[in-house]
């Protein structure tokens, strides 16, 4: 009788769908935009330790192998340009508007 | 070791063996770290002394001083623990301590001799890269959190530095990987082994420049001077350390001098054989072969060449900085975007077109007893063809041994197809002699 | 038993460990309002992160989310929260019924997604990974070369897949060209958007527009 169950692929993906959630809240909750950015990380972390799980060959003998791995990778890529490109929004936002506070973001509202 | 303390305790196949070895492991690189940090401060203040035309620490430990550095250990450790009233106080506090884990997390995957690893990584070079990189973390935290902005100056302009080279750094680093075919620290230190020739830093004129440049990046990637803008006394008091003192302070200076003993060691693999000595003087002796003793004294023999190397790099570092003066922000950018990098991706090009032309290279001479590497990749687990997966000598007649087993396997191809891919049959190259080489032709 | 259980524990403690981490410390990112300390303990739950790519056999994707994540992104990120600091500690506090709807959403979505992972039975049978564990050699945990391959374009993982598998299967070197160059288009782009622009422009215009009225 063991005290802790062996690590199979449903943890993992626990901890992504809980990463995941975090991260859509922390998007929907924060005002500031660097706050919402790294909402954004946590979403795609959380994505990421499911492909990962997926392609790992120690939890499952027919797992997707490299192709779980590779996904990740180009996203880990992706996710940091199109951090660079979110920042130089907000920082384009701050320029104009002395605040990267989004509930101010609203000069095209209806 | 994990499986030799699993045997020696009669617990085959338990995990306390692993746990164990990871212990052990940890406490000698502590030690390594610690130790070295001791030895290279005291080692500092003698070399700027004499520099500066002066003695140095000449009274604690007898006449050359040598226990200086633990007289100041225990003054550190004894100092009032001061937090500045603006200060974050949790992020000031965890600050030295990231700095440090980052410093020590990568020398995780750092051999030191044949096989003694703490962890073998197979992609080890960028694991060491990418540790190193979170130590820049650690210096923005602490300059934010101190709460005055001489610190946050600082911090601003080391992690901007620190992220600069890092380019360069990595095409530097990438030579001696494409040389040797692997990012495994441990097969490109064995690929290096027998006389100095086969040294990748003798292979040709453009590796020979790449490392002037690696060490150039590392130095600059360390924040030592001439490129220490960023804890510069006399520029922005002490940087982001200013407001740090005692204990905390000391844990800077440790991750610091750790980071220096790591990138000169990652240089001694990459370039200077790691712990093959300029003569293959255990192989001469013929200790590898005589027994479990005589290999254990052979890899002690390599261990301390390969630190000795790292100190030499250590030293040289020290001496430019007493020796240099200290270049402006400005000018240590443009140093890295201006000169750095495009001179690394000539070299880089160079380098490749070496590798690509065949053009011969001291390694060809085979002096002495020829080089002595051990397995390489083993990334082709279910060949239908034994030769894949991994050999133990690599020597002139592997490889046609490759050619003649994977040709009775594959159909007959015109000769010209196999010339571009194999290359010449005597230099260490792992993956095109391999038959999958031969598959990727038409 | 002991051994047993010791070989249990090793082997999950760590996935305890480094899960543990990751979902408190991303909890916290969540819950505290001062920036900097999010963007800290975001780079805590990334660390993390990076040690479960480790576990489960990923050794080169853990090291590049570490050099990437922990060492470029959020680097950029705390550059950026200082860039665009208001006062010391600016706080900007989120109304509770905005917070209410967001846990309701979230925590719908979380009972979902935890529904549908321990759902399917071949992920979380204990055979399935005691099989896995001991069809493995040792040569499977080194990813490095057979990913740099993949990205080449040659599949070395799937030399003995059976002809049909192998009919569709290519590399990932046109994959990995378009990512370059879309590197390099947000490089430019980042890099022009975020420029610092000189107040004489402004003199300028006003001149043109007095020359072209």
């Amino acid at each position: 009788m063991t005290l802790l169950a062996t690590t199979t692929v449903s943890m993992y993906l626990a901890v992504g769908a809980v990463m995941f959630v975090t991260g859509v809240v922390c998007m929907a909750t924060k005002r500031n935009a660097l706050g919402i950015l790294m909402g954004i990380e946590l979403v795609l972390n959380g994505a990421n330790i499911n492909f990962i799980a997926f392609g790992s060959e120690y939890l499952r003998p027919d797992s997707l192998g490299l192709d779980g791995q590779l996904i990740a990778l180009f996203v880990i890529v992706l996710a940091a340009g199109e951090a660079a490109v979110a920042l130089a929004i907000a920082l384009n936002f701050y320029n104009n508007h002395a605040t990267v506070d989004v509930d101010q973001a609203d000069e095209l509202k209806g | 070791m994990a499986e030799l303390i699993n045997i020696r305790l009669g617990l085959e196949g338990s995990a306390f063996g692993s746990i164990a070895a990871a212990v052990i492991h940890a406490l000698l690189l502590l030690h390594v770290v610690a130790v070295g940090a001791l030895v290279f401060i005291w080692m500092e203040r003698k070399i700027a002394g004499r520099i500066q035309d002066r003695l140095g620490p000449t009274r604690v430990g007898g006449k050359f001083g040598w226990l200086q550095t633990l007289a100041d250990g225990l003054k550190l450790i004894t100092k009032e623990d001061i937090t500045p009233q603006n200060a974050d106080k949790m992020l000031f506090k965890i600050a030295p301590y990231v700095s440090f884990a980052a410093s020590y997390a990568a020398f995780l995957a750092l051999p030191f001799a044949d096989g003694w690893v703490a962890n073998n990584v197979n992609s080890a070079v960028f694991f060491v890269l990418a540790v190193l990189g979170l130590e820049v973390f650690g210096v923005i935290l602490a300059g934010y959190s101190s709460g005055s902005k001489w610190s946050l100056f600082g911090a601003i302009r080391e992690a901007a530095q620190v992220v600069s080279y890092e380019v360069p750094l990595g095409l530097c680093v990438v030579v001696p990987v494409f040389l040797a075919g692997t990012m495994n620290l441990v097969t490109i230190g064995n690929m290096q082994a027998g006389y100095f020739t086969n040294w990748f830093v003798f292979h040709d004129i453009f590796t020979f420049g790449t490392f002037w440049i690696f060490f150039t990046c590392a130095t600059a990637s360390v924040n030592r001077a001439p490129f220490d803008l960023a804890e510069a006394e006399s520029e922005l008091v002490a940087g982001f350390h200013t407001e740090y003192s005692g204990l905390r302070w000391s844990f800077f200076f440790m991750a610091e001098y750790g980071s220096m003993f790591l990138v000169s060691g990652l240089g001694a693999i990459l370039f200077f054989g790691g712990w093959h000595g300029p003569i293959p003087l255990m192989s001469i002796l013929g200790l590898p072969e005589s027994g479990v003793l005589g290999n254990y004294l052979a890899n002690l023999a390599g261990c301390v060449n390969f630190m000795l190397k790292a100190v030499v790099g250590v030293t040289v570092m020290m001496w430019v900085r007493w020796t240099l003066p200290r270049l402006r922000i400005d000018q240590v950018i443009t140093t890295c975007l201006k000169y750095c990098v495009p001179l690394a991706s000539v070299c880089f090009i160079g380098a490749v077109g070496w590798q690509v032309l065949d053009l011969p290279s001291p390694s060809d001479w085979h002096l002495g007893t020829g080089p002595a590497y051990k397995v390489h990749e083993e990334w082709a687990t279910h060949t239908n063809n034994s030769a894949a997966s991994g050999a133990d000598d690599r020597g002139p007649e592997t490889t046609e041994q490759y050619q003649r087993e994977s040709d009775q396997l594959l159909p007959p191809e015109p000769d010209d197809a196999d010339k571009p891919l194999t290359g010449s049959s005597g230099s260490p190259r792992s993956l095109t002699a391999t038959p999958l080489g031969q598959e990727l032709s038409p | 038993m002991t051994s047993a259980l010791l070989a249990n524990i090793s082997s999950d403690l760590f996935f305890i460990v480094f899960a543990g981490i990751a979902c408190v410390f991303a909890v916290a990112v969540l819950l505290t309002s001062n920036i900097v300390r999010m963007a800290f303990y975001l780079v805590i739950s990334l660390g993390a992160t990076a040690g479960l790519f480790f576990l489960a056999g990923a050794e080169f994707v853990g090291a590049m989310q570490l050099m990437i994540y922990v060492g470029g992104t959020l680097v950029l990120l705390i550059f950026g929260v200082m860039l665009t600091a208001q006062s010391r500690f600016v706080n900007m506090r989120t109304h509770p019924r905005d917070w209410i709807m967001a846990i309701i959403v979230g925590g719908s979505l979380l009972m979902l997604l935890l529904t549908a992972a321990f759902r399917v039975p071949s992920w979380h049978e204990e055979q399935q990974v005691i099989a896995a564990a001991s069809e493995l050699e040792v040569a499977d945990s080194k990813t490095a070369t057979r990913l740099g391959l993949a990205l080449s374009g040659v599949r070395v993982d799937k030399i003995n897949a059976d002809e049909q598998l192998k009919q569709g299967m290519s590399g990932y070197l046109l994959p990995f060209v378009i990512v370059s160059i879309h590197l390099l288009v947000v490089l430019i782009g980042a890099a022009y958007m975020a420029r610092s622009k000189r107040m004489v422009r402004r003199t300028s215009e006003q001149a043109e527009d007095t020359t072209s009225s």
